[in-house]
């Protein structure tokens, strides 16, 4: 058998702390053969990560290799070396580094300098480990550029980081990589940061050049389902230990370890059965849930939240320089309803306008044409025309629940202050009733009530997101607005938080619009879904009817992209490779859609509805 | 890019003649100017010869008339006695204190704080960088902890104090007077060769006692800058590609991390000229600042309104500056917000 590209053996990382020493990776051996994939799952602090920067040498100085051997098996010159044995700052480690072994981040936003051009940066990694000049240099970058799919060379060369999307800027850390031709590429959560059909063409990206190039690729993520799809060897690990480790094969079919085992039952998946529950890691016990007191319910006749014909510009300026200003329509003609008691999800990638929605409704923007009705049971009434006491009555009865639960909780106040701040601002109940009723909410978020005199920074991201659950219900609301509340989460903490949003509406009979771009999240969670692209609501439809018949293409094509943790169902990278789903301009008849017109929603079954451009509407009629 | 400077010029405009009716009025503000209090004292002493030339010099610059009317006059947009003749048509003035012209009051000052102080903003450059990198790079060490104690004694220590202890050591330990510019024989002789060596060697001294406090604060910044960017992601970037430290280092967060200091440049300029007033009059440097102390002490206003309007110029100017190299360096503001 041919010797592996890299042999890790008892590799142990120390991190050196104020509070003593700690071990990240504790003893890991694994091989990664000559061009395959070999995926690291587990958990954020696992040890994955720091894995990789041992693997490079670029470990922080709190860390330390302090044990084991990391055998890199070069076979360009048949070479072998212990990487570990290596001084970090040799020539020989220079040499290795983006060399032989290559890096990609997560987040391309950040991992690219912003005050140097593409071209720059790529054509560095190239200068620093082959003899050319910088012409030589120029023309491989953007042969480079070519093969990674930027449509102009010539030009990102001298295009600047935060002038291209995420997709691009992605592309653009795997060229770095790749100009060197390395014999083994490290991608740490390579997609992590993308919408799903960008993710899926950089996964298929990553594939193509594997095969072309002959690389391994040893790739960390804590996604089951791009796993699934990509990886021939699978590395599981907990608190820097391996719990299980296989072929693809073995470890999806015939899971042992029990860890793996409850990872693989907290992710959702599009084929799970209609009452099916998520299991989380770690379950956690909401005391109160069953005995919570169902506020008296007003049945209102129709939807309790409905949004019609909302349209919403910003005015662009472009460049410090000019004067010209561009108009952007980021929302166009959204129809939307609520039932109360229901989840509506609104799905969509980033930029495409759901949270423009959202703050609409939050009456935090106010929208260029439509309206949103909410009704408490009185009737439907304009939220943008509320004053005074009906307005304050409308913010009490809608509340947000924000994605990210670290920069949503103020760090200076205690948990206490946190939840009691909404019944201040209301002036609600006295001080001894405030107790009581934060005491009850925690309870109902699962927390215990010692957390009151505790600050944010001592909670998990988990514990802190239902901290913001728990403040957003401090008002008794009858509709919750949730902004993509579980894409900042782990995946095991995941499933608690939907959990939780779920029995939450079973006992309160709340309502809940919930934003996200995770499909599998949403099908989970949401009665009915729409589709949201570039400002326009697509398709809508009941969940089961939506998956199970997607009309529009953009639908198909963001249900094709979701990679799902089940290796029978591999995603179709063909059917992705042609490319733009989220241009209305470039969307089959009857759905093309040219600038300047909205198009209109057709019924094509009962509830499920979908946008065609006015053209073949009209033809229909 | 010439709608920017076309905007940019006119609220410089603007700005300047706002500035020009505070300083003027600022001045103007303590009751009296230096001509009636000079007459007053004259009388005193019974002097009528000279009282008779005050008087004149009250008519000649219109000290009788209404302040507004007297800006208005400096300014150069109303016909004074002289007909117009202001700061617009480049006539900065009498000095009542020097009796002579303000041209040749400030004329060679000007130029030396100018040099003195361009010297102490290249020694804080040159000599704080390095120490605030060595020092960010090796956070906690034992240099770190030197150079950032360093740092706060130069911080901390008086500037003027530092000056007199200096003036005294050198002249006891070397024999040389580092008081003034230059060797008091050069005083008043045209410019030349020994003349410009003892100008140089006169400099070093007064660079690195204004220099001292200001170099003291560079470390400071520029050590908590380069941490921030250290930390960030394409950093790890460029090490990973197998860029090696020091290069890796200056090409990306070093050049991240100037930003806040050449936004800075717009208030360097007038300090070139209004700071270090102590340690001038300590060592005894013929710069703008004791001239302008002196000035504003005896309600010499045009003498003083005029070295005012000229800080006022400089920030101006280097806040045009400033914004055009940020534009140059870093293109987010170059081209930010087209996306």
């Amino acid at each position: 058998m041919e010797a592996p590209i890299l042999s890790v053996r008892q590799l142990t990382v120390d991190f050196s702390t104020d509070a003593g020493n700690f071990r990240a990776v504790d003893g890991l051996t694994f091989d990664i053969p000559k061009g395959k994939t070999v995926a690291l799952v587990g958990e954020s602090g696992s040890g994955k990560s720091v894995t990789a920067q041992a693997i490079l040498q670029i470990l922080s100085k709190k860390a330390r290799i302090t044990n084991g051997s990391l055998l890199f098996n070069d076979p360009s010159n048949g070479g072998s070396i212990d990487i570990a044995a290596l001084p970090a700052e040799s020539d020989a480690m220079h040499a290795l580094r983006g060399g032989r072994i290559a890096m990609i981040f997560q987040e391309p936003m950040t991992s690219l300098s912003p005050l140097h051009t593409i071209g720059d940066q790529i054509s560095e990694a190239l200068m620093i480990h082959a003899d050319v000049d910088q012409a030589t240099a120029n023309q491989r970058t953007m042969d480079v550029l070519n093969r990674v799919g930027f449509p102009d060379p010539k030009r990102a060369l001298r295009t600047y980081p935060f002038e291209l999307s995420g997709g691009l800027r992605q592309r653009a850390m795997i060229a770095m990589a790749l100009i060197t031709r390395p014999a083994l590429l490290i991608a740490d959560e390579p997609t992590t940061a993308l919408d799903v059909t960008t993710q899926a063409q950089i996964l298929d990206l990553i594939k193509e050049l594997q095969v072309e190039t002959g690389m391994s690729v040893l790739l960390i993520t804590h996604d089951l389902g791009v796993v699934a799809n990509v990886a021939d060897e699978v590395v599981v690990m907990y608190r820097g230990r391996i719990m299980e480790a296989g072929s693809r094969e073995n470890i999806f079919r015939n899971a042992q370890h029990p860890y793996l085992q409850a990872l693989m039952r907290a992710v959702p998946r599009f084929a799970m059965a209609e009452h099916e529950r998520l299991t989380p890691i770690r379950e956690v016990k909401s005391a109160r849930l069953a005995s919570a007191d169902a506020p008296k319910l007003v049945q209102q006749a129709g939807p309790i939240l409905k949004v019609e014909r909302l349209t919403k510009s910003f005015t662009l300026r472009s460049g410090w320089f000019s004067g010209k200003t561009r108009e952007i329509r980021a929302v166009s003609e959204v129809d939307l309803a609520l039932p109360a008691g229901k989840t509506l999800g609104l799905v969509g990638e980033s930029g495409c306008g759901k949270t423009t929605v959202s703050k609409m409704i939050m009456r935090a923007i106010t929208p260029d044409a439509g309206k949103v009705l909410f009704d408490d049971g009185t009737g439907p009434k304009d939220v943008h025309k509320l004053e005074g006491e009906a307005l304050t009555t409308y913010r009490r009865s809608v509340q947000f629940i924000f994605q990210d639960p670290f920069s949503s909780l103020n760090p200076r106040m205690t948990v206490y202050e946190l939840l009691t701040e909404p019944l201040r601002i209301h002036d609600i109940g006295t001080s001894d009733e405030r107790y009581e009723r934060v005491k009850h909410l925690l309870e109902m978020v699962g927390l215990d009530q010692r957390a009151l005199r505790r600050y944010p920074h001592s909670f998990s991201g988990g514990q802190r997101q239902r901290l913001g659950i728990a403040r957003a219900l401090a008002l008794e609301p009858r509709v919750l607005l949730c902004d993509e509340p579980v894409s900042a989460l782990d995946v095991s903490v995941q499933a608690q938080v939907l959990n939780l949003l779920k029995d939450l509406q079973a006992a309160l009979g709340l309502s809940y619009l919930f934003v996200s771009h995770n499909l599998a999240v949403v099908d989970y969670i949401a009665d009915t879904i729409a589709v949201m692209c570039r400002g326009y609501i697509v398709e809508e439809a009941p969940k089961s009817s939506l998956f199970r018949n997607p009309v529009h293409p953009y639908t198909q094509a963001l249900l094709a992209a979701v990679p799902d943790p089940d290796i029978d169902r591999p995603l179709d990278f063909t059917k992705l490779r042609t490319g733009r789903f989220s241009q209305p301009s470039e969307w089959p008849e009857p759905f093309r859609i040219q600038p300047g017109e909205f198009g209109v929603m057709k019924e094509i079954e009962p509830g499920h509805k979908v946008r065609m451009g006015r053209l073949s509407a009209r033809e229909a009629a | 890019m010439i709608r920017f400077l076309l905007r940019r010029t006119v609220t410089m405009a603007v700005t300047l003649l706002i500035i020009s009716a505070l300083v003027f009025f600022i001045i103007k503000l303590p009751p009296g100017d230096f001509l009636t209090n000079q007459i007053a004292e004259l009388r005193a002493q019974g002097e009528s010869a000279s009282i008779a030339k005050a008087e004149f010099l009250i008519r000649q610059y219109g000290l009788d008339k209404p302040a507004w009317e007297q800006y208005l006059v400096w300014l150069g947009v109303m016909p004074g006695p002289n007909g117009f003749s202001g700061l617009l048509q480049g006539d900065w003035g009498w000095s009542f204190e020097y009796d002579k012209p303000v041209v040749d009051v400030v004329g060679d000052a000007l130029w030396l704080t100018l040099l003195v102080n361009l010297a102490v903003v290249i020694f804080i450059h040159l000599v704080a960088i390095p120490i605030a990198i060595y020092s960010a790079t090796r956070q906690y060490s034992v240099g770190d902890y030197i150079a950032t104690f360093i740092g706060y004694i130069g911080l901390a220590t008086p500037s003027f104090l530092l000056a007199l202890i200096l003036l005294y050591y050198m002249n006891r330990w070397f024999g040389i007077s580092i008081g003034g510019l230059y060797d008091a024989q050069y005083a008043g002789e045209p410019w030349s060769w020994p003349k410009i060596q003892s100008l140089l060697s006169h400099l070093v001294v007064p660079t690195v006692v204004i220099g001292l406090g200001g170099t003291a604060a560079m470390i400071r910044r520029m050590r908590a800058n380069l941490l921030d960017e250290l930390g960030k992601q394409y950093y790890v970037t460029a090490k990973a590609k197998g860029l090696g430290p020091t290069k890796a280092l200056l090409k990306y967060p070093f050049r991240m991390s100037l930003n806040p200091f050449i936004a800075d440049i717009g208030n360097l300029l007038p300090q070139l000229v209004s700071g270090s007033v102590l340690v001038s009059l300590v060592l005894s440097l013929p710069t703008v600042g004791p001239i302008l102390l002196s000035a504003l002490k005896s309600q010499d206003q045009f003498l003083a309104g005029f070295i005012l309007m000229f800080v006022a110029v400089l920030t101006v100017v280097g806040m045009l500056v400033s914004d055009l190299l940020l534009a140059w360096l870093d293109p987010r503001i170059r081209m930010g917000g087209a996306r």
